[in-house]
């Protein structure tokens, strides 16, 4: 935190209709006199280039350090008011206040009050907070690690090296290539669609091991990791029990998939008879056919008859079944059911499918050139497969709504992929709870013991996170690759069920993000959402009780804990959403630009009006990623909401101290409203747990307020999306509307 | 030994490939994805025992006596409908007919049918003179469950005929032997050679 004086110069637009409905000298004077800036300007185009010139000229010549900028939004003009050198703030007189009051005489009153208390806000935030600038512990380490070199951390360390980083590529069997080098061919990428395609594995795994940028460990795992983006060290150990360091910038973990067993699904009898066979099982048949045919794996018959099941124990509720499915199951049986055609010539072939999912650019021609092989499709639901005596499959035809039982030489099984990914950290969290929340410990017979792919040396375990059904996280909506843990970024089939074209993009895309995360960590920067933003979480060890709530409620597993319990940030892990502020009981943890005082401060130097004024006064804490642009939005749509409300926004929801509310009511605010985005299972929360952090939080608001003898009605969270723009006006002015009936708020002083 | 038995015999259980090689338009069978669009679009689908999407998927399903003897692709009244929806633009009114043809050259059309019926007595009709004689044709189809209820149809339609010949749309005098075309044994000739070819194809494939 660097020690400087502050100056203090306050900059005011007067343009998009801000003069004719502000008393623009006014909102100077209030700058000067309770903001004390000390450096008081206006301009009629503030963002044109005279005017960002003007404040640049009073920055060059030291009279400004501290940027207050009454105008637009934060959000509008972002490149032209980029001050690196200053503390820059915004006073949304725009959006947040002339938009969203009517044009009218009885309102220009409380309208110039809000605009007063806007410019009061930002000049407080100014004064309390710092010019950020990084660390100076950041290092660039432009090396890579890519755990697994099958298709996915293959094209990873390609697309990387190609960029000019160096890669260290770790895989655990003896050979490159995964799941890809055992097919046979591979469904086609390239038009006409009509036929499988070689899958060319050599010349990827030839392009791996002959890169310089590319160094191969083989028979290798990730026996440690530790350290944060820019400066992980890793232990890797190699079966032979010899081991070794690296020191890396970023991680990809491609670590792929596993085929579901279906033993899983005893009607299938795949134990019963080596003429079961899974799709996987089938590669290793058609390559070692040859030019020949295929040949059954019971006494090495030619098959003159094949039926693949599809969805097996896919796509279902039953116990031991894949809640999911996979979809590319039926463009593989397409695939295979043309060996056949190829092979063996006039072999039957039946695809009994439920739903055909045939995706992608190759999908609807390649069903169509296998029907045109005469490959039969039947939509039709196995039943069972009879192995004892002649083999077959019972099943009913959902078309003719007819049972059946039609024999083959050889029965070919559809199997989910399940993801290769680590143990959850947070696999206690999703366990069933009882009445007090408490998780009812589930007695497994089958539970297996997953092995960590990573072994992070994190507080909150050692590997990523799970999105669904051991996949790892991702934030689904906004940013696919992002996971929980800073520079580490999952790509493939770890991530989703994917094929091969879906899973290569996937991986140069990782490969791009990682890229990223270690460029940024080593200038000190934020990764996504935050990207650019050199704060870092500054603590005051004195004051803390290692009360531990911060390293928990990390939602990135950012913060370690020493062996005293003291927490240890690892700045170019954390994502600066503040939920550990937030958290923080003794108000121990601030950022330069973001802070207990930059809000607290904001919150107190709103103008309470005496109770007979008859003017109560909202805080509104919106979450800057979701309900501030809704709001913005909001005024850009002339949607009209209280004169009373003061708008503050917030990094996260999970960044709200409880200390605010508190001090907010205390000092004569009449009603709180919190505004965060959606929680759970379909959360959009930027931040992914930090609204829902939030939520719990403010669920005890409640005794606050009882020992205030306040009513519960005076603060309200809620959960609001960024298309919200007639919600979100509304929830503030339902807020007017119940301080209307419950009466101002007694603590006005 | 029979037509059908004989491809029986060949086709054994794949009963799309006989499709496929021996009916007209038979080959799109196979590129059928079941969507169900030819059913819901037939004005007289209720009145179908199986609607086209069933009859393709009885077909892959090697239902081949149930699909030759039905009497569904004999209800087609060749609206085409069906072929203007079909996204997998599969002819289908035209491989109705040609189900419909097949199963008869096998001897296996519903004998009671009276589409079937009414086909081949237009056929017969049309093939004595070259062109049809519509008066024997009406009065045949009258006339087809027997002399009684051919009359009293008859007298049901009096005023209509009446009014036919009339309009001139009828000539009575077409009962005494009608017109044909200029060179009849020319035609049935030609047509009796392509019967001949359509056998001999049909004989071929079945071997």
């Amino acid at each position: 935190m660097a020690k400087y004086d502050k100056k203090l110069g306050a900059y005011i637009c007067s343009g998009c209709g801000i003069s004719d409905r502000l008393d623009v000298s006014q909102l100077e004077t209030t700058a000067k006199r309770d903001g004390k800036a000390a450096n008081c300007k206006t301009h009629e185009f503030l963002c044109s280039k005279a005017g960002v010139e003007m404040i640049q000229k009073d920055i060059d010549d030291g009279e400004v350090n501290h940027v207050i900028i009454g105008g637009c939004s934060r959000r509008s003009k972002i490149e032209a008011f980029r001050f690196p050198e200053a503390a820059v703030t915004r006073a949304n007189l725009r959006e947040g206040c002339i938009w969203i009051r009517p044009d009218n005489d009885e309102a220009q009153e409380t309208t110039q009050e809000m605009a007063d208390d806007l410019i009061r806000m930002a000049c407080a935030e100014s004064k309390y907070m710092n010019i950020p600038e990084a660390s100076g512990e950041q290092e660039l380490n432009k090396t890579l690690m890519v755990v697994g070199g099958g298709i996915t951390g293959m094209t990873t360390a390609i697309e990387s090296a190609k960029a000019g980083y160096s890669v260290v590529l770790v895989e655990k069997a003896g050979e490159l290539g995964g799941w890809m080098a055992k097919l046979h061919k591979r469904t086609p990428n390239k038009m006409p669609y009509a036929a499988p395609a070689d899958t060319n594995i050599d010349a990827t795994i030839a392009a791996v091991n002959d890169h310089a940028n590319i160094t191969v460990h083989l028979n290798t795992t990730v026996a440690k990791t530790e350290g944060a983006p820019g400066r992980f060290k890793v232990e890797l150990a190699v079966e032979s029990g010899s081991s070794s360091n690296v020191e890396v910038g970023a991680i990809v973990q491609a670590s792929g998939f596993n085929m579901y067993d279906p033993a899983n699904v005893p009607a299938m009898n795949y134990e019963k008879s080596a003429d079961i066979v899974t799709n996987m099982e089938l590669e290793a048949l058609a390559n070692a056919a040859g030019d020949g045919p295929i040949k059954r794996p019971s006494d090495g018959k030619e098959v003159t008859s094949v039926i693949f099941v599809q969805n097996v124990g896919q796509n279902s509720e039953e116990e031991g079944h894949l809640p999911y499915h996979s979809g590319l199951g039926d463009m593989v049986a397409i695939k295979q059911a043309m060996y056949f055609k190829h092979h063996n010539g006039d072999c039957d072939t039946t695809i009994l499918f439920d739903n055909l999912r045939t995706p992608g650019a190759a999908g609807e021609d390649f069903y169509r050139a296998g029907q045109d092989q005469l490959v039969t499709f039947r939509k039709g639901i196995a039943s069972e497969v009879v192995a004892g005596g002649e083999l077959g499959v019972k099943f009913k035809d959902m078309i003719l709504d007819e049972e059946f039982t039609e024999s083959a030489d050889l029965v070919v099984l559809d199997v989910g992929m399940v993801p290769n990914s680590g143990p959850d950290p947070y696999a206690a969290d999703n366990l069933p709870k009882d009445e007090d929340g408490n998780p009812i410990e589930v007695e497994e017979e089958n539970a297996v013991t997953v092995e960590s792919i990573l072994n992070l040396d994190y507080r909150q375990g050692t590997d990523l996170p799970h999105l669904k059904h051991g996949f790892t996280d991702s934030h689904f909506i906004c940013f696919p690759y992002e996971t929980r843990r800073t520079g580490i970024y999952s790509a493939g089939p770890v991530r989703r069920p994917m094929d091969i074209h879906q899973t290569m993009e996937d991986a140069t895309g990782a490969a791009m993000k990682a890229i990223q995360a270690l460029e940024n960590a080593g200038k000190g920067r934020a990764a996504h959402p935050r990207s650019g933003d050199l704060s870092y979480p500054l603590f005051r060890k004195e004051g803390c009780t290692q009360c531990k709530r911060c390293t928990v409620e990390c939602p990135f597993g950012a913060i370690n804990e020493d062996e005293r319990g003291f927490p240890e940030f690892n700045e170019s892990r954390c994502r600066r959403c503040g939920t550990c502020m937030g958290a923080c009981p003794v108000r121990v943890i601030s950022f330069d630009n973001y802070s207990v005082d930059t809000v607290g401060q904001q919150i107190k130097n709103v103008d309470i009006p005496e109770e007979f004024d008859e003017k109560p006064r909202i805080l509104v804490l919106a979450c800057e990623n979701d309900a501030y642009p809704a709001l913005d939005m909001a005024g850009q749509n002339g949607i009209e909401y209280s004169s009373f409300a003061r708008i503050i926004p917030v990094r996260c929801l999970g960044s709200v101290n409880t200390i605010w509310l508190t001090d907010a009511l205390n000092s004569g605010y009449d009603g709180i409203v919190l505004m965060g985005c959606s929680k759970g299972d379909e959360y959009q929360c930027h931040f992914v747990k930090g609204s829902e952090m939030a939520h719990y939080r403010m669920g005890k608001i409640a005794d606050t307020l009882q020992t205030l003898s306040l009513e519960e009605e005076r603060v309200a969270t809620y959960e609001v999306a960024i298309t919200d723009i007639h919600r979100a006006p509304k929830l503030i002015n339902d807020m007017a509307e119940t301080i209307e009936q419950i009466g101002m708020s007694p603590f006005k002083f | 030994m029979s037509l059908n038995t004989a491809m029986v015999e060949k086709y054994r259980n794949n009963f799309l490939k006989e499709v496929a090689g021996n009916v007209e338009e038979g080959d799109w069978v196979k590129m059928c994805m079941q969507c169900g669009v030819c059913a819901g679009s037939c004005p007289l689908g209720d009145a179908w025992e199986h609607t086209p999407q069933k009859l393709f998927m009885m077909i892959r399903a090697g239902k081949r006596d149930e699909v030759l003897t039905s009497d569904s692709m004999w209800m087609c009244t060749s609206c085409y409908n069906c072929i203007v929806r079909c996204p997998r633009e599969l002819p289908i009114t035209h491989i109705m007919h040609g189900l419909a043809t097949y199963a008869k050259k096998l001897g296996l059309a519903p004998k009671s049918n009276p589409t079937q019926w009414f086909s081949e007595t237009f056929w017969n009709n049309m093939m004595k003179k070259g062109r049809v004689n519509e008066l024997k044709l009406g009065l045949s189809l009258y006339f087809k469950d027997g002399f009684v209820s051919g009359i009293k149809e008859s007298i049901a339609h009096q005023k209509l005929g009446m009014n036919m010949m009339k309009a001139k749309r009828m000539a009575p005098m077409e009962i005494m032997g009608g017109h044909g075309v200029k060179d009849l044994s020319g035609l049935q000739k030609m047509i009796k050679k392509a019967q001949d070819i359509e056998a001999e194809r049909l004989e071929a494939n079945s071997k």
